[in-house]
């Protein structure tokens, strides 16, 4: 049997932006059928790669040569209909218009009149979308799906289109376990139909599941490339990292310590009964002093709302949130703040950072009128505060006075880390503290919630990184449907237990119980 | 090489977008100032210098106001109908001597703003919704309170609308004040910052605890008392208050002068100096048209095609 048909051949590609060299001297092959990992820190050029496939930027030096032809796309409608169809991070699909019209968008069958055939457009819809295990009406507003089923869509539609390559960046981010598996499939369903595949992924147990060779890329260069079956897991961080394997292992995969001393004394935070109507329904959480309590359970289950409703940000219909003792009003993001609390929203982009602010004025945002008198802005105290800050935190930008908007994913998260910091608060809400976010900065922010705990801090950790989870928590409440359905302490701890309780075996009476009583 | 042209021209061409979006609205005054110095006569005088001044005054002040509700990426278009009420009132109120008028005039500008903001933050009625109602009934109320036009003998406003200190009419000394004032704001307040994060990003402002309701109310109020200035002044100027015709237009001038000047409408940047350049940049377009004999339709042309390079030149630095 011949080898299979190289699809594209990518040589010295190289991209200059003002003052970084995004992408320098890259190549990359694909063949027909192989589904490739590219991964690297974020501003390894990962980005920059995809870009310049898929016709967003051009490059500066270097060839693409797809399907035996050299191309040069001009936007990236060109590219895809040569056939290199890309899903992005983030849904792009027009939320008002149908799942159907969504899956058509730009290809609609029309009848003999030229005018849209909504009756086969939704007929070929729902088949195309039964093959993904989206089951819906798909004449409904595509905002009406959840994320996860948005994100089928969007791979339906990539799909659907003829596409030679497909490039998924962070596919999985907002999908559950069960929808990753669907993913899966269908990515193998697509390397059997000889489609090439490119996935861009953080988490490293979908790599290994599903990719067949891998490229890494660090500070705009290809460090690695080849069987990922060749590579194990600690060399491939530390290839990425650039880091010493020996280091890397002894410091195990996440940043947690794993061993912190909870102090006995009253909770900093007990929440109980907290409902709200479709979402939540009398879910408990109580925080001692410079304990990680961990919230587990799938996407969906009521974790972001949990810390949504402390947080005052989700109003509740009842329940209560006690601070040091002292009940807090309902309903109030500001009083919330005031008493301690303080929330790193899941949706960085969009919930935390303000992007077209400086990072001086993102860091100074909520602490501001502390360091103000009469309204009026202590620019020397701002100035202190940030400062402390960007070096404490460790955090890279050209100049306090850069856009937030223009950071790596790790630095924003730093900034909005910093913000509260600067708060001094009793509680941090962290929601998806890492996500997105590279391993090195990861590691840097996993330590910090340890250093932080180990101050006295109460901290909340919802984490869809099971690994993350367990090692970061001195407990975890798990949450199923918007109600707590068991919790974990001490040795319980495990992912085996996590799972199983996840799953509804309810291994564990007593924790249950323990659970509800505790509220 | 016809290829290797092409690849230079877009480099450059951002390059130019850019600089046109910093600088663009005051390379625009100084071109004209320049022309006007060769081609018109009499343009260097002081007297025409007065002139144009004092015409755009008015719409400097409420721009000033709009700058700030375009910063949290709001409009508001019922400016022109607070200008036109400011002017029923002050003739209402008159009576009772300028000082108690023009409070009168305040509780009416700041009763028109609240309804605006408390829409807008309450209620969530998008901005250009909200203000279109009190733009409407705003002038409404102007023409019942009074409903033609009629001529003010008051000379403690006469002097106002034409007075001066040193050669400097009032008009252009208030117009700089408040300029400065609320550039100040902008820059150095708590109430600025958190303008612009709630321009920017108002989910985030609002989890970080910012007082995103307060902070949209005063800035409609302020944005109303800025107009009910405006007002008050242009009626001075006048000697007669003509709720009729006064302020007609006047929101779309403020936009234009605040987005000509660098302020984008998506919010959180607001530019101040950017925006009072804007203003003149119109007023001396439109001057240098008519003192030239041109009908007004072709002023109205050349505006648009001010705005459009405006806009233009935005939205090449939008894309980065």
């Amino acid at each position: 049997m011949a080898p299979p048909a190289e699809v594209l051949a990518v040589r010295g590609l190289s991209k200059t932006f003002p003052g970084v060299r995004a992408l320098d001297d890259v190549d990359l092959t694909l063949h027909a059928g192989e589904v490739h990992a590219l991964i690297g820190e974020n501003g390894a050029g990962k980005s920059t790669l995809i870009k310049l496939l898929t016709g967003v930027h051009r490059p500066d030096a270097g060839d693409i040569v797809f399907l035996g032809r050299d191309v040069s796309f001009a936007t990236p409608l060109e590219a895809q209909r040569a056939g290199i169809s890309t899903i992005y991070q983030e849904v792009n699909l027009i939320p008002l218009l149908s799942v159907a019209r969504n899956l058509f968008l730009g290809r609609e069958p029309r009848n003999r009149l030229g005018l849209l055939d909504f009756a086969r457009m939704n007929r070929e819809a729902e088949e195309a979308l039964r093959a993904y295990g989206v089951r819906v009406d798909v004449r409904r507003p595509l905002r009406s799906l959840g994320v996860g089923a948005q994100q089928m869509v969007a791979l339906a539609r990539a799909v659907a289109s003829e596409a030679r390559i497909v490039i998924m960046d962070e596919p999985t981010s907002s999908l559950e376990p069960r929808e990753v598996e669907t993913l899966f499939s269908v990515i193998r369903r697509l390397r059997d139909e000889g489609i090439a595949v490119i996935y861009v992924s953080h988490r490293l147990d979908e790599l290994y599941a599903v990719c067949d060779t891998v490229t890494v890329l660090r500070d705009g260069r290809r460090v690695h490339h080849g069987r990922l079956a060749e590579l194990d897991r600690l060399s491939l961080v530390s290839t990425m990292l650039g880091r010493e394997l020996g280091e890397v292992r002894k410091e195990g995969l996440t940043k947690f310590t794993g061993d912190h001393h909870a102090t006995d004394g009253q909770p900093v935070l007990e929440a109980s009964e907290l409902t709200v109507p479709h979402q939540l329904h009398g879910v408990s959480v109580s925080i001692r002093p410079g304990e990680v309590v961990g919230l587990g359970g799938l996407l969906g289950s009521g974790r972001t709302e949990t810390a949504k409703a402390i947080s005052g940000a989700l109003p509740t219909t009842s329940g209560t949130v006690m601070v040091a003792g002292a009940p807090l009003r309902r309903g109030s993001t500001p009083a919330a703040i005031r008493a301690g609390i303080s929330l790193l929203p899941e949706d960085r982009k969009s919930e935390g950072i303000v992007p077209g602010l400086s990072v001086r004025e993102n860091i100074s945002l909520a602490v501001l009128p502390r360091l103000s008198r009469f309204g009026l802005v202590s620019e020397a105290r701002v100035d202190s505060i940030v400062d402390t800050f960007i070096e404490r935190l460790r955090i890279k930008a050209s100049s306090p006075q850069q856009k937030v908007g223009e950071l790596s994913g790790g630095n924003q998260q730093k900034v909005l880390l910093a913000r509260w910091l600067a708060m001094n608060p009793k509680v941090l809400l962290l929601d998806e503290p890492t996500r997105g976010i590279d391993v090195g900065a990861k590691a840097e922010v996993q330590k910090l919630v340890d250093e932080l705990a180990a101050d006295g801090l109460g901290v909340l950790l919802i984490s869809s990184d099971l690994e993350e989870l367990i090692e970061g928590s001195d407990r975890v409440v798990v949450l199923k449907d918007g109600a707590v359905v068991g919790e974990l302490a001490g040795d319980e701890v495990t992912e085996d237990k996590l799972m199983r309780t996840i799953a509804g075996h309810a291994p564990d009476r007593d924790a249950v119980e323990e659970a509800a009583t505790d509220g | 090489m016809a290829e290797a042209a092409l690849k230079t021209v877009p480099l450059d061409r951002t390059r130019i977008l850019q600089w046109l979006q910093t600088y663009g609205v005051y390379a625009g005054v100084a071109l004209l100032l320049v022309v006007n110095t060769v081609i018109t006569p009499h343009f260097l005088s002081a007297e025409n210098f007065r002139t144009q001044a004092v015409q755009v005054a008015p719409v400097i002040i409420v721009a000033l106001g709009m700058a700030l509700v375009i910063g949290t990426e709001g409009v508001d278009l019922s400016v022109g109908a607070v200008m036109a009420l400011a002017a029923s009132v002050t003739a209402l109120y008159l009576g009772y001597g300028l000082v108690p008028a023009l409070l009168v005039v305040a509780v009416f500008a700041a009763a028109v703003g609240f309804a605006n903001g408390a829409l807008v933050a309450f209620i969530g009625v998008q901005p250009i919704v909200a203000t279109l109602a009190l733009m409407v009934g705003g002038r409404g109320l102007a023409l019942v309170l009074l409903p033609q036009l009629e001529d003010l003998r008051n000379p403690a406003l006469a002097s106002l609308g034409s007075g001066d200190v040193l050669g400097i009419p009032y008009l252009i000394l208030i117009a700089a004040v408040l300029a400065g004032l609320v550039a100040f704001v902008v820059r150095r307040t708590t109430f600025g910052r958190q303008l612009l994060a709630i321009g920017d990003s108002r989910p985030a402002a609002q989890l970080a605890g910012l007082p995103v309701r307060r902070v949209l109310i005063v800035v409609y109020v302020v944005c109303a008392l800025l107009a009910a200035v405006a007002g008050v002044l242009a009626t001075a100027r006048l000697q007669a208050s003509d709720p009729t015709s006064l302020g007609n237009l006047m929101e779309l001038s403020a936009i234009t002068a605040v987005v000509v000047g660098g302020t984008p409408l998506t919010g959180g940047r607001v530019n101040i100096a950017g925006t009072v350049a804007g203003a003149v940049l119109i007023q001396l377009l439109t001057a240098t048209l008519i003192k030239h004999d041109l009908p007004p339709s072709w002023t109205q042309i050349a505006q648009a095609i001010v705005i459009v390079c405006a806009v233009y030149a935005a939205r090449g630095r939008g894309k980065r």
